[in-house]
């Protein structure tokens, strides 16, 4: 009899709270737990967590698993959360590959796709899908404005370089779309590659002016310090990854002075920015990075989209998601028509700050920027 | 463009020696005890790790070296005691899967100590900047420096195994491990001798490659890979093998990946000549061991099995 009454309480608690909250919504996260990767998954789910965590919301649930950076424990890992743990929404993949592996399959199963960092150009373009939004960026976006910031800095003739897969060959591509110099060379290194030494010395030979790569953890670690050892000065540029506050650290003081670009920085000035990089830093005892920035909006988002509409209602959940009704640390937060962000791309430059290196923005590269593929999605 | 040649064999000359540290211990604990030790990868790790954090905490990097050999010297005799040793007699397979299962206890054990971020270790400052060598070629100290260890370290090994009386037992070990035994040789003692040497000199190569790299889990395993490729061009159990493996291995990859992209850009345009280039220049080293197989399927210096 107790029993009873409790229920109906609830039943009742539930009415009250209104239609919207009462479907639970179930996340399952596949991200980089372990392996040479791991600092930038846990990043993204600390701060994905860390939202979902001052949400306090009873609704919400998270299955959290690490793909190991495996495309193929990726895909076992996301047939597991979608039969077994019937999930509603997908989230957390930080590599281009895995994301190309799990996402067209995840999306064509009717569920929801959140990128918190990976956005190769094939699904932004033709392969763009309504299921699927990118909270981070598109894939070339911070190239491009890399591109656009040697232009503008009167670099007339660059170097540039990265790994020779995918997401590298976009990058490459996005720098050359906004460079109005020459390119002295362009290489292509292998992934996962950790001596630099031959590249270096065609750099120290090749006469540029400048030098662009993109070698995001470990690669862009053994780049940085094999470069500042070899004596070579011409300036370097790169996006944020080869410069995030995981790395810095590895790095040490050669890093400063080293402008990046980036969609997010722990300087950029709103009340919102400000409370996570604290809270942030009280919870898990160190400072950002712009994975986790793009971890805390991609949970804000979707904590907003279910104050608004029930889950069980896909097209309105959908237009609770496109209308980005939340308040995120890169201040403005807009979706362009294939569910892309349009947004500011800053130039950083890596600073000491007492004894933690980190970033500090000093311009914006390209403002309201949009990616090149928006026009060929149609949806 | 000849100081850039120049500079590109220096460049290659180094990156061998580094792998003949790492590829010694791998072909002399195989040669010795006949024993596949995949975790030879983690002992590398661990000696870049004991580098990085002594130096951190003294500030000075000689004592992190010194950390390096003796912490992977440690973890070497460890696990030679503690599992190796009941391995000795088993199938290769049991091998593998046994010192498989010791990288990922390496592996995990160290980021639970030291977390998922990479660590900061850097060139002491004695070391850093450039020399000026002849042919006005601009040559990072630091690297020379490890070239200059490296051939000591190399001499030394070739002294130790030609000249001493360890070095004659570890001989008669890869010759007949059972009548070694039989003359009165503390077998047992030998082989963890071997093993912690072998360890050290990878740990060795950790804190050497660490300085120049980055110090994170899970970065020995390239290596370790690069060195099952060098002693098998050079031939099983055989360290003069490892020495020419490693400096051939080396030559080719830092060569081709120079080389390779211009080699086709005499016919092909420049973008798909840098793509074709690249990709067949990180095959390279592979397209040489098939080679090698091929025509001496032992490697350069293997005894006929």
């Amino acid at each position: 009899m107790k029993g009873m009454k409790t229920t109906i309480a609830a039943v009742a608690a539930l009415f009250a709270a209104g239609a919207a909250q009462a479907e639970p919504v179930k996340v399952g996260m596949i991200t980089t737990l372990s392996g040479g990767g791991a600092g930038l998954g846990i990043d993204a789910r600390d701060g994905f967590m860390l939202a979902v965590k001052q949400a306090n919301n009873p609704d919400l649930q998270v299955v959290i698993e690490d793909d190991q950076r495996k495309p193929d424990v990726a895909v076992q890992l996301a047939d597991k959360m979608i039969q077994q743990e019937k999930v509603d929404v997908l989230t957390g993949i930080i590599w281009s590959n895995l994301a190309m592996a799990v996402v067209p399959s995840a999306v064509a199963q009717d569920k929801l796709y959140l990128s918190v960092n990976a956005a190769p150009s094939q699904l932004a373009g033709k392969g763009c899908n309504a299921n699927y939004f990118s909270v981070s960026y598109q894939n070339d976006n911070l190239h491009e404005a890399a591109g656009g910031y040697a232009s503008s800095a009167g670099y007339k003739n660059a170097f540039i370089l990265a790994p020779n897969y995918p997401a590298g060959k976009d990058s490459l591509a996005g720098f050359k779309r906004f460079f109005m110099g020459d390119v002295a060379e362009e290489i292509y290194t292998k992934l996962g590659q950790t001596d630099y030494a031959a590249e270096i010395a065609q750099i120290r030979a090749s006469g540029a002016d400048s030098v662009f790569f993109f070698l995001p953890g470990g690669m862009g670690i053994a780049f940085m310090k094999q470069y500042a050892q070899s004596g070579v000065n011409i300036p370097l540029i790169g996006p944020a990854f080869s410069m995030d506050q995981g790395i810095l650290g590895a790095v040490g003081d050669d890093a400063i002075g080293f402008k990046n670009t980036s969609n997010w920085s722990k300087d950029i000035d709103n009340a919102t920015n400000k409370a996570f990089v604290e809270t942030f830093q009280a919870e898990y005892g160190r400072l950002p990075s712009l994975y986790a920035a793009y971890g805390f909006d991609t949970a804000n988002l979707l904590l907003s989209a279910m104050g608004k509409a029930s889950i069980s209602d896909k097209e309105a959940f959908r237009d609770a998601l496109r209308a980005a009704d939340f308040s995120s640390v890169r201040g403005k937060f807009v979706f362009g028509p294939n569910q892309h962000p349009i947004q500011d791309i800053y130039v950083r430059e890596v600073v000491k700050e007492g004894d933690v290196l980190t970033n500090k923005i000093v311009g914006i590269a390209l403002s309201d920027h949009a990616d090149a593929y928006a026009s060929e999605c149609s949806m | 463009m000849f100081s850039l040649f120049l500079e590109q064999l220096l460049n290659s000359l180094q990156s061998g020696l580094m792998l003949f540290l790492m590829a010694s211990g791998l072909t002399l604990v195989f040669g010795v005890m006949g024993l596949i030790n995949l975790a030879h990868g983690s002992l590398y790790m661990v000696g870049a790790f004991a580098c990085a954090a002594v130096a951190a905490w003294t500030g000075s990097f000689w004592l992190g070296l010194v950390a390096s050999l003796m912490a992977a010297a440690l973890a070497g005799v460890l696990v030679e005691m503690l599992i190796i040793r009941r391995l000795y007699n088993r199938d290769h397979l049991d091998q593998v899967l046994a010192t498989f299962a010791l990288i990922l206890v390496f592996s995990e054990g160290t980021r639970w100590i030291f977390g998922s971020f990479p660590l900061f270790l850097s060139v002491p400052d004695i070391l850093t900047g450039t020399v000026v060598l002849p042919g006005a070629l601009e040559y990072p100290i630091f690297r020379l420096a490890i070239i200059i260890a490296g051939l000591v370290v190399a001499v030394g090994l070739f002294l130790l195994i030609g000249k001493t009386r360890l070095g004659v037992r570890i001989r008669a070990g890869e010759a007949d491990r059972g009548m070694i035994a039989a003359l009165g040789v503390n077998i047992d003692q030998l082989y963890t001798v071997v093993f912690a040497l072998g360890a050290a000199l990878a740990g060795l190569a950790g804190a050497f490659v660490g300085t120049t790299q980055s110090v994170q889990v899970g970065m020995g395993e390239p290596v370790l890979i690069l060195a099952f490729v060098v002693i098998v061009i050079g031939g099983i159990g055989s360290i003069k093998g490892a020495l020419i493996g490693s400096l051939l291995v080396g030559f080719t990859d830092t060569m081709g990946r120079f080389l390779l992209p211009h080699a086709f850009a005499t016919f092909l345009d420049p973008s798909s000549a840098t793509a074709v280039g690249s990709a067949l220049a990180s095959m390279l080293i592979y397209i040489v061991m098939a080679l090698v197989l091929f025509l001496r399927p032992s490697g350069l210096f293997g005894t006929e099995a």
